[in-house]
């Protein structure tokens, strides 16, 4: 299992491949992969958004996806999971976050991916703020519920 | 016995505050409501503040103690 925060930009389809390319310890072993990835929109809120910070709390934020992944794994039989994390300044059309699930049946990959990526929104301590194209900012106030439709 | 309490906050308090920590001193028995109280007296309590001691979360009535790192912020927005 492996946590990761990036200050830079990160490209999750090569972090998938070379992360499971080294895990030598599931080759052969998992059937199911499930990947979330999330990506920055140029819009929010009705308005255009150009360009977005994202602070952290260092230290705190590991800790919390560290617990929030052994959470998973108490409830579904995972086999490994990345997750990868952005900070920093990020543009329009740029992965913010990569969660990979690895299991041996679909089910509880799809169900662990999830499960990790709900948390992460409502515990992991991050903050988003926005630059509108009017170059006015905004701090985003509140994660939305990801299971209400 | 002084205790001795880092006291961490960020994004929009950070900047409403306008400072991202404070080093405080406590005698006797503190509560993460008495460590904001003291950092920020007359201050109103923001809506929906959350707290954290040692990058935990905990609730307003945990107790700290001598050398711990408590952190105050806003609802996470990250993902």
């Amino acid at each position: 299992m492996t946590v990761k925060i990036c200050a830079e930009g990160f490209d999750p389809w090569h972090e998938v491949q070379a992360y499971q390319n080294a895990a030598q310890h599931m080759a052969g072993k998992f059937g199911a992969t499930s990947l979330f990835i999330g990506t920055m929109r140029d819009f929010n809120e009705g308005d255009d958004v150009k360009a977005m910070n994202l602070e952290h709390y260092p230290g705190m934020t590991e800790k919390q996806l560290e617990k929030i992944v052994a959470e998973a794994q108490q409830q579904w039989p995972i086999i490994d999971a990345l997750v990868v994390h952005r900070v920093g300044d990020i543009l329009p059309n740029e992965p913010i976050v990569l969660v990979a699930v690895w299991t041996s049946h679909r089910g509880d990959a799809f169900d662990a991916s999830r499960y990790i990526m709900e948390a992460l929104k409502s515990k992991a301590p991050f903050w988003k703020k926005e630059v509108l194209k009017s170059e006015d900012q905004r701090w985003v106030e509140k994660n939305t519920d990801g299971y209400k439709r | 016995m002084t205790m001795s309490i880092k006291v961490r906050y960020f994004a929009s308090l950070k900047e409403s505050l306008g400072r991202s920590e404070d080093d405080l001193e406590f005698e006797g028995i503190a509560t993460v409501s008495d460590v904001w109280r003291r950092a920020n007296a007359g201050k109103p309590l923001p809506d929906n503040l959350l707290a954290a001691v040692n990058m935990e979360y905990v609730d307003w009535n945990s107790i700290v103690k001598d050398g711990d790192e408590v952190a105050f912020f806003p609802p996470v927005t990250g993902g």
